[in-house]
């Protein structure tokens, strides 16, 4: 049995939901069409053996449209076989379904993409911040916040202050125009005239999306 | 003038009665205990917030991040290179470790991981496993010394400052070694590496057999550890448990063994299983994971290519300009080499687009990098897979039912660190 075997078991029983499984460096990547059915996809992948979930990752495909990847990384201790499973989730949506009942480790998981990315996960039955503390109002891991960080208002936090040393010395981008581009001081996204409003251009919702460049806030506590 | 006062006596069955009522409130209330963040046995910034029955804990809610500090954000605006520095500080008590499972993650997105040169995977598989005996022998010794045991504290101590010795002869560094590169190494050990740590596996050997001596008949320590903590082999698989911890449950994965990489192949080893996943298990599990970590020392100090002294003068980094940087001589006398010092030092290693993830076995357990590139020298998203992070959310369902004073039994066994936790 090989990943490519058990990817193709996966894709006979979903048929058009799941596309052709690629391969890059011996690893087997799955891509699902709907984030809504990803919770079947990986129970199902639990039945024919993928028992431990190794990661779940986020991605922000920002400029782009869907904006967010989700990655789960399965694997079966029984035979060693690993597969990759991606799909796609829209900025306007920001959901997809928990797979905590498929495997118990992704509670924290879920719960740091929340926290870091701010995608929630519905059916989580404790969908709260776990790296940054509870009441933050950011999304640290998203394209748009910049490195530096950015003040927040909260009282008694410590470090709300952005930090002293600009986003750090050693900060470069690969490629850019000039040095400029290629190793700016402070890259705050909003501001960064150039190639910030190219991506912004090149989006389809952009009208929609210059409102709402930080995508839907935390949850509201009822 | 007297008075008569009427005391009403009741018999004691009717008085517990009436308590009972009365008391009905006052017992079935629970109390809520904040340990940590800086508590002695939470091994650094663990918050947890235990609901107590008397001295039952009827509820744990771990609560982590007070040692967050964005690792990866701070990876997606810097090249490959300049970010082996910051894998010094995930798990700090074994940093060598950290610096190769992040190289080999890299190599594996260039596609060279296993075309690295024999004597730079010999040199790494070493200091991956000084890096284990280090990480256990602090792990143990934080562990017996919350249980009381304070002896073994100084023997542990002792052994893992020969262990920073060797880090330095061989990084320049005690604690934030940054030694591998992308492609290979910072530099060859020196010429009498080998037999420093030949020399270290000799006084270690009586060290750990003396801390061995101390606990795995004691009494006290089988009494305090024995059926407390228990994980199963299902629990452990779906809680995503990884390293010694999962193998303590009877779970037989070790990426060493059942995703060779590195010249783990070649070397002579067995993977130490327990049978009841307990915490005397998880203990015994370390114990026999250093003794093997020493066979594997031994083999790889008589098998490194080139011998001790390299005296072949065998590489330890992939022989390529646009991977590994060329030697001071060469660029300031070659325009080639000139042109690849420049760029592999302004724009980074350029990688291919693409994702890959690589688990590496670290003291902890899987270390795991997900690097998602776009091509260039930057990556667009790179996850760092924490066992200690994971191996910390069982927690909430490990300590209810367990008394107080298990609690630092418990985190002792589960040995992990906050700064790879919190990243």
């Amino acid at each position: 049995m090989s990943a490519l075997k058990s990817a193709n078991q996966i894709k006979a029983k979903f048929g058009d939901l799941v596309a052709e499984p690629t391969e890059f460096r011996g690893e087997i990547t799955l891509k699902i069409a709907d984030a809504e059915k990803i919770f079947d996809v990986c129970a199902f992948a639990k039945s024919i053996g993928f028992d431990y979930l190794v990661d779940i990752t986020s991605i922000d495909n920002y400029g782009s449209d869907p904006r967010w990847t989700v990655a789960y990384h399965l694997r079966a201790i029984g035979n060693g076989i690993e597969i990759r499973l991606k799909t796609n989730v829209s900025e306007e949506k920001s959901e997809l379904p928990s797979v905590l009942p498929v495997w118990r480790t992704a509670n924290w998981h879920e719960r740091e993409i929340y926290d870091m990315m701010g995608i929630r996960f519905s059916g989580h039955p404790d969908l709260r911040r776990i790296l940054m503390w509870e009441g933050y109002p950011y999304f640290p891991l998203r394209k748009d916040f910049p490195l530096a960080g950015k003040p927040s208002d909260l009282p008694g936090v410590a470090f709300t202050q952005i930090s002293p040393m600009e986003g750090g010395p050693f900060v470069t981008v690969a490629g850019g125009n000039d040095s400029i581009a290629r190793e700016p001081r402070v890259r705050i996204p909003e501001t960064d005239s150039v190639e910030f409003n190219a991506r912004i251009e090149a989006r389809a919702d952009n009208k929609e999306a210059r409102g709402r460049a930080f995508g839907p806030g935390p949850i509201e506590k009822k | 003038m007297a008075t008569v006062q009427d005391v009403e006596i009741r018999d004691s069955a009717a008085r517990t009665a009436a308590a009972a009522e009365e008391l009905q409130d006052v017992q079935g209330e629970k109390m809520v205990l904040n340990m940590g963040p800086s508590h002695p046995a939470t091994h650094g910034v663990l918050r947890i917030v235990l609901e107590l029955d008397g001295e039952v804990i009827t509820k744990a809610d771990p609560d982590v991040g007070y040692l967050h500090r964005g690792d990866e954000k701070i990876a997606e605006n810097m090249t490959y290179t300049q970010f082996i520095p910051y894998t010094d500080r995930l798990d700090y008590l074994a940093p060598l470790a950290n610096n190769v499972a992040y190289a080999l993650a890299v190599e594996k997105l260039l596609g060279i991981h296993d075309k690295l040169p024999p004597r730079c995977q010999y040199v790494r598989v070493m200091c991956a496993e000084l890096a284990r005996i280090s990480a256990h022998l602090l792990g143990l010794g934080a562990f017996a010394m919350d249980t009381g045991a304070v002896t073994v504290f100084l023997l542990t101590f002792t052994e893992r400052e020969k262990i920073y010795n060797l880090a330095e002869a061989a990084s320049g560094a005690r604690l934030t070694t940054s030694y591998t590169r992308i492609g290979g190494l910072m530099r060859d050990v020196p010429p009498t590496w080998c037999d420093q740590v030949r020399q270290f596996l000799k006084e270690f050997a009586v060290a750990l057999n003396e801390a061995e001596t101390l606990l795995t008949r004691n009494r006290i320590w089988v009494d305090r550890l024995r059926d407390l903590g228990v994980v199963s082999k299902a629990m452990a698989i779906d809680y995503g448990l990884s390293g010694p911890n999962l193998r303590a449950s009877g779970v037989d994965w070790d990426l060493r063994k059942n995703q060779p990489y590195l010249c783990y192949k070649d070397l002579d080893f067995d993977v130490a299983l327990g049978s009841v996943g307990d915490c005397y298990d998880r203990y015994l599990v370390r114990m026999e994971e250093m003794k093997q970590s020493m066979r594997i020392l031994e083999q790889c100090c008589n098998k490194i290519p080139g011998g001790a002294e390299n005296k072949s003068h065998e590489p330890v980094s992939v022989q390529d300009g646009k991977i590994t940087l060329p030697s001071k001589q060469k660029v300031l006398s070659s325009m080639e080499e000139l042109i690849h010092q420049f760029m592999l030092v302004t724009e980074g290693v350029n990688c291919p687009p693409g994702e890959t993830y690589f688990g590496h076995e670290n003291p902890k357990g899987e270390l795991g990098f997900y690097i998602n590139s776009k091509g260039g020298g930057t990556p667009n998203r790179l996850k760092i897979r924490a066992p200690s992070f994971i191996n910390l959310s069982i927690l909430g369902e490990l300590l209810p039912g367990c008394m107080i004073s298990d609690v630092p039994v418990v985190l002792g066994s589960l040995d992990f660190v906050m700064g790879e936790s919190d990243r």
